[in-house]
């Protein structure tokens, strides 16, 4: 049975086939209103979250299935202390499909290991948010038209920032892509994620500043300081606004340049940019429920023909 | 010093100067109840010291530990007093409950069901990484 943890679980051509059946949703929403009636999707959140919760449960709906689950740890029996392995084994024998966010790196994984049914990782900790990643490439391919050859810059918490991680991976499967990792010492990405790029031969930089490389940029993905990873308050105040983008900052870019961001976001990003037509964050979210649609319809599809 | 020589049962040869009591603790010999010789700093020619363990019973010994702390141990089988087969280590693909995930955001720090596993990334510097969360952890041998 297939799952979806990391977003290298699945193969290029696979990611291609979302993106093609999430781009044929939005030409054609009504071709898919009932595809899945009488089907049912579990959302797992042990932690809070809106969007992510919203976009899986509108998925659902979208295609004429139904939605059950909770939306924090309080509200489910690990409150009574039942064990994540436990809970999975339980909620798969009431739905088909489960999306589950956890606090924990590996969440997922580990209930994959005693799930009936396939589990989409809907974030783990500061790990992986492949479904965000499914998302942004969706919202990126639509702006160029290709996710190969190109110069991505990521910007802010690159440390914690999950969907940076995921991203990374994903992207640097494509022919031709230079990574540009804008970020203060104290948030720089893991060491294991660079040590992967230089295994592969992949380009990247580590700078301190975005204005320095702005005009080499076709992608720029902001991601907000998250005040929740940090272990220390006094380290998330001095380094919350460190990276703010604004229209001064944007006049180096190109002129095609795409301005992503997995939302929400707190000021890292001017509101005076949102009316540039070079952001595209809020395209972001409309994507990322028909990206979803296109995930579970594929989840599925795999299970009944395995 | 004179250490007799064992009738059936195992030799660790070849152990790192001053790793042989990391082995002794990993493979719980404190609690077996046959013969047990642990030598330390013994002169070898390719290691400069070696540490040596001699046990006399044919106990089951689990090689990924031992090749997890120290690749370059050699291990002897003795059988009725000879040397019956040389067993050559190296590093493990895959460890099972050796070493635990000291990612403290990692779901194994709460799960306690789970097996802890972690999976070899970079034979040439001893990397492994915890197959739920990616944290790293290097073998002993190589730091």
């Amino acid at each position: 049975m297939r799952h979806l943890i990391d977003i290298t679980d699945f193969t290029v051509e696979e990611i291609e086939g979302i993106l093609d059946l999430g781009d044929q949703m939005i030409a054609d929403p009504a071709a898919y209103r009932e595809s899945l009636r009488g089907r049912i999707l579990a959302t797992l959140f042990f932690e809070p979250s809106t969007r992510t919760r919203l976009s899986f449960e509108s998925a659902m709906l979208s295609l004429g299935g139904s939605v059950l689950g909770f939306s924090s740890a309080d509200s489910s029996s690990t409150a009574k202390g039942e064990s994540l392995m436990d809970t999975i084994r339980t909620v798969s024998c009431y739905s088909d499909i489960i999306a589950m966010r956890h606090p924990k790196e590996g969440a997922p994984m580990a209930g994959s290991l005693k799930s009936y049914v396939p589990i989409i990782n809907a974030g783990d900790g500061g790990h992986n948010h492949p479904t965000q990643t499914l998302t942004d490439l969706m919202t990126i391919r639509r702006c160029k038209g290709r996710l190969s050859n190109m110069v991505v810059g990521l910007c802010g918490d690159l440390k914690f920032g999950r969907t940076v991680h995921s991203l990374i991976g994903a992207m640097s499967r494509y022919e031709g892509v230079e990574f540009v990792l804008i970020s203060p010492p104290e948030l720089k990405v893991p060491s294991y994620i660079t040590e992967e790029l230089k295994v592969k031969g992949i380009p990247f930089r580590e700078v301190e500043t975005m204005e320095e490389v702005m005009p080499e940029l076709d992608v720029l993905y902001m991601t907000r300081v998250q005040k929740e990873r940090f272990f220390n308050e006094a380290d998330y105040i001095r380094l919350k606004d460190t990276y703010i983008l604004d229209p001064e900052k944007l006049r180096t870019a190109k002129a095609d340049m795409s301005i992503l961001h997995p939302l929400p976001r707190v000021n890292e990003i001017s509101t005076r940019v949102d009316d540039d037509p070079r952001a595209v964050y809020f395209d972001q979210v409309r994507n990322g429920r028909f990206v979803r649609m296109a995930l579970i319809t594929t989840l599925l599809n795999w299970r009944e023909n395995a | 010093m004179n250490i007799d020589a064992i009738h059936s049962g195992i030799v660790l040869d070849h152990i790192k100067a001053g790793r042989g009591m990391d082995v002794y603790r990993f493979l719980k010999l404190d609690e077996v109840d046959c013969p047990v010789a642990y030598i330390r700093n013994v002169r070898s020619n390719a290691l400069g010291r070696k540490d040596i363990i001699k046990i006399d019973s044919e106990i089951q010994v689990d090689l990924d530990v031992l090749g997890y702390i120290d690749p370059g141990i050699t291990v002897n089988i003795i059988k009725d007093g000879k040397l019956v087969e040389k067993k050559k280590l190296s590093l493990p693909e895959k460890l099972v409950n050796v070493i635990t995930c000291k990612n403290p955001r990692c779901i194994t720090t709460v799960e306690n069901a789970l097996d802890q596993h972690f999976i070899l990334k970079d034979r040439a510097r001893g990397i492994y990484r915890c197959m739920f969360c990616d944290a790293e952890r290097k073998s002993k041998a190589l730091r």
